[in-house]
């Protein structure tokens, strides 16, 4: 079964912490709940995307520095 | 004017404060926007619009070259940058004006002294302009830091010489907490503002926030009195007055007069404000920070003075002299300003982006909204929160207290969460009514009151 992690707001999703950082997670990562995966700035606050289930991270819907609405989703879980 | 057409290189309440003022002089106004803009008030109100890039600031209103294109494009001979963005980017000043274009603002060289801390305390030194206890210029020796730490006293701050609008400032209480933070705080001034440079300042633990406004011709220099921004949240201003809501008239005088000996020593052009700490309890005044641009709080001095400074601003870079003498200049009344955000004050001040089902502007006299706001308006979840600033005059500071009370009540902005039960909380508080309050004042307020401070959506 494969679920997804939704956006929790609209605004720019970054997948690393800053622009000279690795990404949170990539894909094949094995993620648990509450790990962080990406942020979503949202009128200058960063908000932490953290995945609400455990799982091995097999996609990225949305790129670093992506425009993102709320409720899209933003990576794929098996 | 010497100009004929001002590309406004901006977005939000202040590109609509800049196009009327444009407009008023008799300009044509070019609105350039990123593409999450194309339904902006300002974009519709302008003459003309230019896109430069997608909703990512650093790709749209960062990017000189596409800003710069659209002049060209457009036939613009002016720019007026607003504030934040590019407004006190010196390399974005002198690209403008290599490329043919009036800048309306200071020489980049004026913005690279004044716009560096360090740099800015040296000049306010040099012009007998007393400054907050601290380095002598920046401090990259860990020894050395150490000793300064120890002659200013703790607690001290820890300030990035290129930092600005708060960020950049850590306070350490000890030489344990110094030896820990400044590391640290060089680490994220040189990935913030690609300049680790760091200062060290004495922190003065119950000062009021209070800043001069100047406008200047490049040779002559007068001021418009002082704003107090005392009440401040994370080091962001959240109401603001004019004048001072305490202030001895001896010692406004004082610090007025030294504005206008600091601007004139560095030969400024256009609006810019002197940032003070004021220290009550002995009186003494210490220059922090100079702002090369206009600011967000520039109505209430427009109020108490009756100057546009925006239209003034635009006239002195386009190269008149300054209309003005200082005896001109004259204080009447009482003004005050809030900023509305679109924030939920009930939940630490999440911002909540969103679109505006209807919308009531408060009216009637002495009452000024300023904002980008209209029905049906989608505010985008790219930029800052503030959403308008709603401005008040009236005869005395009571009277004014009075009246923003009033218009908050009257303004309604459906759809989104908005800061106005926290402005009508404050404006019944008694230390705010009797200007008992100092910078650090708001932030505990806060925590104690927390459970009061509802939206418009639970409290109607």
């Amino acid at each position: 079964m494969t679920r997804q992690i939704l956006s929790p707001l609209p605004g720019t999703f970054y997948r690393r912490p800053s622009p000279d950082k690795p990404v949170f997670k990539e894909v094949g990562d094995v993620v648990a709940v509450g790990d962080v995966i990406g942020l979503i700035e949202v009128m200058k606050s960063f908000i932490e995307v953290q995945a609400d289930q455990a799982g091995t991270l097999t996609a990225f819907f949305a790129e670093d520095e992506e425009p993102v609405m709320a409720g899209q989703p933003l990576a794929e879980l098996a | 004017m010497a100009i004929t057409k001002l590309l406004v290189a901006n977005r939000g309440e202040i590109a609509v404060r800049i196009i009327r003022a444009a407009r008023e002089l008799g300009l044509k106004t070019v609105q350039v926007h990123s593409a999450a803009d194309t339904e902006s008030l300002a974009v519709r109100m302008a003459d003309e619009a230019a896109l430069i890039g997608p909703p990512m600031a650093s790709k749209s209103y960062l990017n000189i070259a596409n800003i710069l294109k659209a002049a060209a494009d457009t036939g613009a001979d002016a720019v007026h940058p607003g504030y934040g963005f590019l407004a006190e980017n010196a390399d974005f000043a002198d690209a403008v004006e290599s490329a043919g274009l009036v800048w309306i603002g200071p020489s980049g060289d004026a913005i690279r002294v004044m716009g560096d801390k360090v740099a800015a305390r040296v000049a306010a030194e040099a012009a007998g302009v007393p400054v907050v206890p601290g380095s002598v210029g920046r401090i990259d020796d860990p020894d050395r830091a150490r000793a300064v730490a120890l002659s200013i006293g703790f607690p001290v701050m820890i300030k990035a010489a290129a930092g600005g609008g708060g960020r950049g400032i850590r306070i350490a209480h000890d030489m344990d907490e110094f030896d820990r933070l400044m590391p640290q705080a060089s680490a994220e001034a040189k990935s913030a503002f690609g300049d680790g440079g760091l200062y060290l300042e004495k922190v003065i633990e119950r000062a009021r926030h209070i800043e001069v406004q100047i406008l200047g011709d490049g040779t002559r220099a007068i001021h418009l009195f002082e704003r107090e921004c005392s009440l401040q949240r994370r080091r962001q201003k959240v109401w603001e007055e004019a004048p001072s809501a305490h202030l001895p008239q001896p010692m406004r005088e004082k610090l007025c007069a030294s504005a206008v000996a600091l601007a004139e020593a560095v030969g400024y052009r256009g609006a810019g404000t002197l940032e003070y700490l004021y220290d009550d309890a002995t009186e003494h005044f210490y220059f922090i920070e100079m702002n090369t641009r206009i600011q967000v709080e520039h109505p209430v001095t427009e109020m108490i003075t009756g100057v546009d400074l925006v239209r003034e601003m635009i006239r002195v870079c386009a190269g008149e002299p300054l209309r003005y003498r200082q005896e001109d200049i004259r204080l009447s009344g009482h003004a005050i300003e809030v900023r509305i955000c679109a924030e939920d004050p009930a939940k630490n001040f999440q911002p909540g982006p969103g679109t505006v089902t209807d919308l009531t502007v408060p009216g009637g006299g002495g009452v000024r909204f300023d904002t980008m706001l209209y029905p049906g308006y989608q505010v985008p979840p790219f930029y800052d929160s503030l959403l308008g600033k709603l401005i008040v005059w009236d005869e005395n500071r009571a009277a004014a207290i009075t009246r923003m009370g009033r218009a908050l009540q009257e303004l309604h902005v459906g759809g989104l969460p908005t800061t106005r039960a926290l402005h009508q909380l404050l404006a019944c508080d008694p230390d705010v009514q009797s200007g008992d309050f100092h910078t650090r004042w708001l932030e505990p307020w806060l925590e104690r009151n927390a459970h009061r401070l509802g939206t418009e959506e639970t409290t109607e």
